[in-house]
């Protein structure tokens, strides 16, 4: 695991997705701009961070490769790597570092995993699943590459306001679900908007010929929601809360198959 | 497998009945098994301390038409899978180590 120490900070961002808070210190102003820039929209001042992370910027040429994500709880403290970054983070401090190259890349994969772990500890989770808010009820669209998350955000109305082509972030509150926009975008290269609203459907999504929506049995919905849940560490709480959650989900909000052409009355059939 | 024998849930198991389904998932190798109503029934009972045998006879064939013989051959058949994944611990004595799961197999 990364070592907690700190970095002489010359510049800082914090960055707030589904009401997390997160700052990010760093010794080069110009990674700082480039992620105020690729966040925008996401950025907050004068909100205190519920997190701190210490970013080290290294060479690029000493953090090659891919690899698979390792995440892991040693000690009540986490650490996490894939060949471009590596990274430690102690809940109880609030406090973490991560070690990379100055690419936006990383530091998107580190912000996933971590909100993954906060998510799970309070019923919530991230989902393979575009979403978009109309009339005040957010909506769900989830399924695996190519399944058409995208397509349906390219195709929502214009009263509608997209969360998310790509990845969905599901907070469990008092009153229910809700779903938050999230800068964690696919296809369509677009921010959602940095906003919340109360969970209203999920749709499980499966091209087709023509627009239909079908009810699906609450085993089916579980799998296929457990299929699409985002979970990096392999690590028996989280994967227990996550199952929990994703059970607690099923129960709760109504979730259907809905088989769409890629026309934009579909949307007709959102409700 | 012995003429007597106790199946106990294991503790890496989280455990849920959605629908007539019960979804078990195996942590921390988020492997996830789904068991048809039948087998849910000899899950929910698999308690380390009742026989196999005295399961099928009295959750299953009570339950389902179907006859004993055939009915315990298809369990034996069921616990030897999920114990091979982990799922169960098959003992030739009881066992109590699933007691503070039962809550969580609803």
């Amino acid at each position: 695991m990364a070592s907690l120490t700190t970095v002489s900070a010359a510049a800082e961002v914090v960055i707030d997705i589904g009401g997390f808070p997160i700052r990010l210190s760093t010794d080069d102003p110009a990674f700082v701009a480039m992620l105020k820039e690729r966040y925008a929209g996401f950025v907050t001042s004068g909100t205190p961070a519920q997190i701190e992370f210490d970013v080290v910027l290294a060479p690029a040429d000493s953090m090659l490769g891919n690899g698979d994500v390792r995440v892991e709880r040693e000690a009540g403290q986490w650490s996490m790597g894939r060949g471009d970054f590596e990274a430690g983070w102690n809940p109880g401090a609030a406090r973490g570092i991560i070690r990379q190259s100055a690419n936006p890349y990383s530091l998107n994969s580190v912000l996933r995993i971590v909100h993954t772990l906060l998510l799970a500890e309070q019923g919530g989770f991230l989902v393979h699943a575009s979403s978009a808010v109309r009339d005040g009820r957010a909506f769900l669209f989830a399924g695996v590459s190519g399944a058409g998350k995208t397509t349906m955000a390219r195709l929502a109305p214009p009263d509608a306001t997209l969360l998310t082509d790509e990845i969905s972030y599901v907070s469990r509150q008092e009153d229910g679900y809700h779903a938050y926009g999230t800068p964690f975008a696919g296809d369509l290269g677009r921010l959602g908007e940095n906003m919340r609203a109360p969970l209203a459907a999920l749709y499980l999504l499966t091209k087709g010929t023509e627009n239909k929506v079908e009810p699906v049995s609450a085993s089916e919905a579980s799998r296929a929601l457990l299929e699409n849940i985002l979970c990096f560490a392999q690590d028996s709480g989280v994967v227990r809360s996550i199952f929990e959650a994703a059970c607690d989900f099923v129960c709760r909000v109504p979730i259907r198959r809905l088989t769409f052409a890629p026309d934009a009355r579909v949307w007709e059939m959102i409700s | 497998m012995s003429e007597k024998c106790y199946v106990a849930r294991s503790s890496k198991i989280a455990a849920r009945m959605m629908g007539d389904e019960m979804m078990i998932m195996l942590a921390p190798e988020s492997t996830l098994f789904t068991l048809n109503e039948v087998a849910s029934v000899i899950f929910k009972a698999a308690d380390g301390a009742t026989p196999l045998d005295e399961i099928v006879a009295e959750r299953v064939c009570s339950e389902f038409d179907i006859e004993f013989e055939v009915a315990l051959k298809d369990a034996e058949h069921m616990v030897k899978e999920l114990a091979g994944h982990g799922v169960l611990i098959v003992s030739d004595k009881p066992t109590t180590q699933s007691r503070a799961f039962a809550q969580v197999a609803r």
